[in-house]
């Protein structure tokens, strides 16, 4: 009974985005306020009956419901409470249920935080939110509901994938989710803009807060998956360039550009046809990503035939939202008019260039990773594009980026003169120089030039954006509201400098070793010995696995024990849990392998990563940049100014 | 039927478990060969993983053979060219530079080329602009005015 | 309207395009570098009699199909009655090559199952499958009278393979000199 209240709450869902979709777009157009009043409630019931669906799933999870074919794949009554409620969207049919209704929970938010916007504008917004509504509750009505029953309910569910269960894991798809879908209220503002042909600085205002927001938690889903892949996959590694990573994070890049092109066209009115591109690109290459991943166009598990339907409704999906809003687009774009000067050595160049690379270095993920499907659509050969080739050209193109955060931030709107801005950055420039270098040779355990590039352009990032502090903020500001998107500016940039020490120093430093040892042997790393005190056998809620003990020694002395486990899922997967002792200058990293021979002797690979730690720190600071600018005093100030008037009409 | 493996961002899926296999090798360079050889050749029966990160027992027979080959002294063209015979482009994970992968090796460099020549021309452009609209007080004055309008209101 | 506005849309055109083509693919199959060249040669025991030996030359100036096939490989039963099928119209000698299985266990399922190859070779190690760039079990090989591989078929041999395919190449090689 309750998933059909659930599969129901879905229809009903699709019917109130269907309203949203319609009535207060056609209003907003022809003038008719009644039809634009239907925006704010559709989008609001359409949340309620989302969330039903969803509570339905949950339940039908909880209570172990194996006729619902999505929960009998996925669950089994030996499963954690915790995983049974991630479980939700653990796979496809549920993860795009959490999609729609996320992209709910924007739409409501906007009905709540947009008072200041005038009404027809809002009214366009939500019914643009509901057409991609339409298409995702559509899609999963059609293609993948999640509340399909069996016929023959089994006694015993399968499992949740072994990768998923993990408290890290468990919320990384919403945080992620919440950051693609928040794109969709930037990507609305847009193209309410250009439908009401009011394409100015507002629409940049109004949308900059949502953009982000949104921004945030793709910054932090992203670092969250990045962690996660770091200590259970078992291989130390943080970044794979996988192309489902790769689909995260090409929104990022095209977010981040869209965060700083909306602020030259909020504070200058500048660039406005590019900032809608913008807009445009960071949603529908999170469309575009989702596509790539449910299709199986390039990852596929099984011969896409299995199911051919699927990747066709996508593909059909983006067609209508991206070609449209594109079209769209190439019709009113050419109706703005720009008259806004500024020149070559200007904050506005700075911040162009910043775009450019940005968007030169998603473009190229994304041609890195359709090339292989390019070349096989076109009959040429099969080749793989991976991690050699994504460092060979990402690198290089990011390096300027970290170059131009100092200039870009203290060069001056419009117009800036060069022996300005040398005088002021004369210092950091010097002091970077010799602290990079000086770290390169003498701070590490060997000199590479990477090591020094890298150091110095962490310090050039760190001493440029302290001095632009010393120069531009007083220490009492911190607290004053108006102040914090330069304080964001500040803390997100310092977050760049910090993610470049840890990528440097990680990537050139790590130490690994594939190791034999028999108990009570021990492998020396530098200052670190490892001894191996045996594995024994132990038993987890749905698996059983053997948990090894290494004592770690620091120059002789005891320092930690880790806890490395192998587990083997009874639904038939092997997992390994590194032992990890986390520190801010270094991790020690054990991982289990297989028993080797009769007494008692275990492979185990052990790593020492140095300033590993800071590639997330670095990420949640750019993270927290991003919230403290979002909550500028300035964006609140005209939302309560609107309620007042308002209030004062009534 | 619910074939799907992995969920929308989910990086890995199939074997995410490989063995931890310890080998002798003559010097630190050839074990650091062996390193980067194995994390650069593409496990053909996985989903996406290289030899290094995967349990497939192909992935297990191809690093037995990589490692018998380092130790044979093959160079790193060597150990490729014998992949690249059996298995073809596609156990590379560092495509080849040939025609058909011309564009994608320099396709980047290309565009940030032609978006720093369309940077460079909308500027010299925008620094000829005639008269703003709006000259930079009257924006600052505006901005001023949206920006107090609440103290006023207030008093 | 001014048409670079319309870039962006004619690269997501075009982008539309390559990803509609994309799902009528598999990415998932590897299609073999070895076609068209000279089959990799090995010398290995025959899976019923291993002091015999078996070596791809000595199947010179006949059109033939080697066939790889494991008892662990669950696919390789789906297949099987193609393949015995396909032997049993006598246009084509099949060779088996038996990828890292225990010879008890494969000559059991072939008593079971029937033996469709005029000999099966042990391969324990994999090594000739390896050089045969085998990656997943089944795998079919064509190989010509000169001892050129002509054509790969990855995954279990379908009836459509057969008759569309298989044949229809094998006819068209007997015609060939050697």
């Amino acid at each position: 009974m309750i998933p059909e209240i659930g599969h129901m709450a879905l229809i009903l869902a699709l019917s109130m985005a269907l309203l949203q979709a319609t009535l207060p777009v056609i209003g907003a157009h022809r003038g008719i306020s009644s039809w634009i009043a239907v925006a704010k409630p559709a989008a609001q019931a359409q949340l309620l009956f989302m969330t039903i669906a969803f509570a339905c799933l949950t339940y039908a999870f909880l209570v172990h419901d194996f006729s619902v074919q999505y929960v009998a794949a996925n669950s089994n009554t030996a499963l954690p409470t915790l995983y049974l409620i991630s479980g939700v969207w653990g796979a496809h049919e549920g993860s795009l249920l959490l999609w729609a209704l996320t992209l709910s929970i924007w739409t409501t938010a906007v009905t709540l935080f947009s008072r200041s916007v005038p009404a027809a504008m809002v009214a366009r917004v939500i019914g643009v939110m509901g057409m991609i509504s339409v298409g995702f509750i559509l899609f999963m009505l059609f293609t993948s509901n999640p509340f399909e029953r069996l016929p023959m309910p089994p006694m015993e569910g399968r499992d949740l994938n072994p990768l998923l269960q993990d408290p890290g894991l468990a919320i990384h798809p919403p945080m992620l989710y919440m950051g693609y879908v928040g794109f969709s209220v930037a990507f609305a503002f847009a193209i309410a803009a250009m439908l009401s042909s009011r394409l100015d600085a507002a629409w940049a205002r109004w949308s900059r807060p949502w953009t982000n927001i949104a921004w945030v938690f793709l910054t932090l889903g992203i670092v969250l998956g990045s962690w996660w892949a770091y200590y259970e996959l078992g291989w130390g590694g943080w970044w794979f360039w996988d192309p489902v990573e790769n689909a995260s994070f090409m929104p990022w890049l095209i977010g981040t550009a869209l965060l700083h092109s909306l602020a030259v066209t909020e504070k200058r009115g500048a660039f406005k046809a590019w900032t809608v591109l913008l807009a445009i690109f960071a949603f529908s290459l999170s469309l575009l990503g989702t596509f790539l991943v449910r299709s199986g166009v390039l990852t596929s598990v099984h011969a896409f035939a299995t199911d051919p339907g699927r990747g066709i409704f996508i593909l059909i999906f983006l067609g209508v939202v991206i070609g449209g809003s594109l079209l769209l687009y190439s019709l009113r774009a050419s109706e703005i008019r720009s008259t806004v000067r500024f020149n070559l050595l200007s904050r506005e160049t700075g911040l162009l260039l910043n775009n450019v690379l940005l968007v030169v270095a998603a473009a190229s993920i994304l041609l890195g990773t359709l090339y292989p499907l390019i070349l096989d659509a076109l009959g040429v050969g099969k080749i793989s594009v991976g991690p050699p080739y994504f460092n060979n050209v990402f690198i290089p193109l990011t390096l300027p980026l970290a170059v131009l955060v100092g200039f870009g931030a203290f060069a001056r709107w419009r117009q800036d003169s060069a022996a300005t801005l040398l005088r002021q950055l004369r210092l950091p420039l010097v002091a970077s120089l010799f602290a990079g270098m000086a770290y390169a040779i003498w701070l590490t355990p060997y000199f590479t030039w990477g090591a020094a590039l890298g150091m110095v352009l962490a310090f050039w990032v760190l001493l440029s954006t302290m001095s632009w502090v010393k120069a531009h903020m007083k220490p009492g500001e911190l607290l004053n509201g108006a102040s914090r998107g330069r304080w964001g500016m500040v803390v997100g940039h310092l977050g760049i400098a910090v993610f470049v020490v840890g990528i440097t120093l990680t990537s050139i430093y790590s130490s690994e070793k594939d190791i034999r040892l028999e108990r009570g042997q021990s492998y020396s790393m530098g200052d670190f010995t490892f001894t191996f005190e045996g594995a024994s056998a132990f038993t987890g809620p749905n698996y059983d696995g053997y948990r090894g003990l290494v004592a770690v020694a620091e120059k002789g002395e005891a320092l930690t024990t880790l806890h490395p486990e192998k587990r083997n899922y009874r639904s038939g997967m092997p997992m390994t849990e590194a032992g990890i002792d986390a520190g801010l200058t270094r991790d020690l990293f054990v991982a289990l392998g297989e028993p080797l021979g009769q007494e008692g002797a275990w492979s185990l690979r052990i790593y020492h990563k140095p300033f590993v730690r800071w590639i997330w720190l670095g990420g949640l600071l750019m993270a927290l940049g991003g919230l403290l600018a979002a909550s500028d005093r300035r964006y609140f100030r005209l939302a309560k100014k609107a309620r007042k008037t308002m209030e004062q009409g009534a | 039927m619910i074939r799907w493996f992995c969920v929308l961002l989910i990086i890995f899926s199939s074997t995410l478990y490989a063995r931890i296999e310890t080998h002798v090798f003559n010097s630190p360079e050839d074990e650091a060969h062996y390193q980067t050889l194995i994390e650069e050749l593409r496990c053909l029966v996985c989903q996406n993983q290289n030899l290094a990160d995967s349990n497939a027992e192909l992935a297990q027979d191809l690093r037995r053979q990589t490692y018998e080959m380092v130790q044979a002294g093959k160079s790193h063209k060597e150990i490729v060219a014998y992949m690249v015979q059996r298995y073809g482009d596609f156990v590379l994970y560092r495509p080849p530079f040939r025609p058909a992968t011309v564009l994608l090796w320099l396709g980047p460099f290309a565009i940030l080329g032609i978006g720093v020549i369309v940077l460079l021309t909308f500027i010299r452009r925008r620094a000829r602009e005639p008269s703003p609209a709006l000259s930079p007080e009257e924006i600052a004055r505006a901005e001023h005015l949206l920006n107090h309008t609440e103290e006023k209101n207030r008093s | 309207m001014k048409k670079r506005f319309l870039i962006p849309f004619g690269l997501f055109a075009i982008l539309v395009v390559f990803l509609g083509i994309g799902l009528t693919l598999d990415p998932r199959e590897v299609p073999s570098p070895l076609i068209d060249k000279t089959a990799p040669t090995f010398e290995l025991p025959t899976l019923h009699n291993p002091a015999a030996t078996f070596t791809p030359q000595d199947m010179r100036g006949k059109v033939w199909l080697l066939n790889v096939w494991a008892s662990w490989c669950t696919s390789c039963r789906a297949e099987h009655l193609v393949i015995t099928d396909l032997a049993n119209t006598g246009e084509v000698a099949i060779i088996g090559l038996n990828y890292k299985d225990q010879p008890r266990d494969a000559i059991n399922w072939l008593d079971k199952l029937g033996n469709p190859y005029i000999a099966s070779v042990s391969d324990r190690q994999g090594r000739a499958g390896l050089d045969w760039g085998v990656y997943g079990v089944p795998e079919t090989f064509l190989i010509d009278k000169k001892g050129v591989i002509r054509y790969k078929h990855i995954g279990p041999v379908t009836r459509e393979a057969v008759a569309e395919k298989i044949l229809p190449l094998v006819r068209q090689l007997k015609g060939e000199a050697s």
